[in-house]
């Protein structure tokens, strides 16, 4: 039950997406066309925001609600940030949706979107099949 | 009450996304990511004995709580407090789409290309079906999506998350200008 929270996060999460129409085809269609700012103002107020609050957490030393040191992620560079960004863009630009608006696109009713979801799942399933084979 | 079903400008939703980044690490030090969620689902639903996929999904269960969220509240918003007026698109976007015989825009998606008939298309094949797959294989290469690259790398100014960013909507630019015109004249 610990996880419940999360649940709420998630629900907050997926209301932002959906009625801020980040999860809209439409919207992303607009955006790889630079034809309106609106996916580009999310992108630039959520960045900032995210890295003003890591920085006050990283410069008060809060910790998490469990007493944990909060750590920030590090990213290490590998060639998959290139290859798989770029067909993650390619399918992005054909399905509207970024793996967080997947889950929103079928909660808000669009119940076909289950099927790029699948689909989605298989990708993932196929690239762990083949990983060793790929380049890192 | 009006003011419920309106659909959210940019300088409401972006602020509300950057702070979930605070609210998971406060929570429980918990990194902003929904990728990773698809291989967990592979792991609980057919990991086959494939390495990456034989490992201790439980322990990160977390994820698959906030990505129930996620489709909660793509129901509140996009079925209780659906915006009942067209999506504001720009005029260049209207245009273009009526150039390509889709209807006026209504909704957050256009149905007539997302719909379980258009499935049996090449057309709606490529773009949920080829769209899907790519979605899925290309954010776990990357290992990351826009959230745990463009939201939570980024805040954390990880430079390997800025490039998988521009690879992103490189890919997407690239595809959106010169493939989906070609995909949508099907």
């Amino acid at each position: 039950m610990k996880n419940i929270k999360y649940l709420f996060v998630g629900i907050v999460f997926g209301l932002t997406l959906t009625k801020g129409e980040a999860i809209s085809w439409y919207r992303i269609y607009e955006m790889f066309h630079f034809q309106s700012f609106h996916m580009y103002g999310i992108f630039m107020t959520a960045v900032p925001v995210g890295a003003l609050s890591l920085f006050i957490i990283r410069k008060l030393k809060l910790k998490s609600l469990d007493g944990e040191i909060i750590e920030p992620p590090v990213k290490r560079y590998h060639h998959g940030v290139i290859i798989g960004g770029l067909i993650f863009g390619f399918g992005w630009a054909l399905t509207g949706a970024c793996p967080g608006p997947l889950y929103a696109q079928i909660g808000s009713g669009y119940l076909v979107t289950i099927v790029t979801f699948i689909s989605a799942m298989a990708g993932t399933w196929v690239y762990a099949k083949f990983q060793n084979q790929l380049p890192d | 009450m009006e003011l419920l079903y309106k659909p959210w400008p940019w300088y409401v939703a972006g602020p509300i996304i950057g702070l979930t980044v605070p609210v998971l690490l406060l929570l429980g030090n918990k990194k902003l990511g929904v990728s990773s969620t698809l291989r967990q689902l592979c792991a609980v639903c057919y990991p086959a004995k494939i390495p990456f996929l034989q490992y201790d999904w439980k322990k990160d269960s977390w994820n698959l709580y906030l990505v129930a969220g996620v489709l909660i509240g793509g129901f509140i918003g996009g079925k209780l407090l659906n915006n009942p007026n067209p999506i504001a698109l720009s005029e260049a976007t209207v245009s273009y789409l009526k150039e390509k015989g889709l209807s006026d825009p209504s909704g957050l998606m256009p149905s007539e290309l997302f719909n379980w008939h258009s499935l049996t298309t090449l057309k709606g094949f490529l773009l949920m079906v080829a769209g899907g797959f790519m979605v899925g294989f290309g954010t776990r290469y990357a290992r990351g999506c826009t959230s745990g690259h463009g939201i939570m790398g980024l805040s954390a100014l990880q430079w390997p998350s800025l490039v998988a960013t521009a690879c992103f909507f490189l890919g997407g630019i690239l595809f959106s200008n010169f493939v989906l015109p070609l995909i949508l004249s099907l």
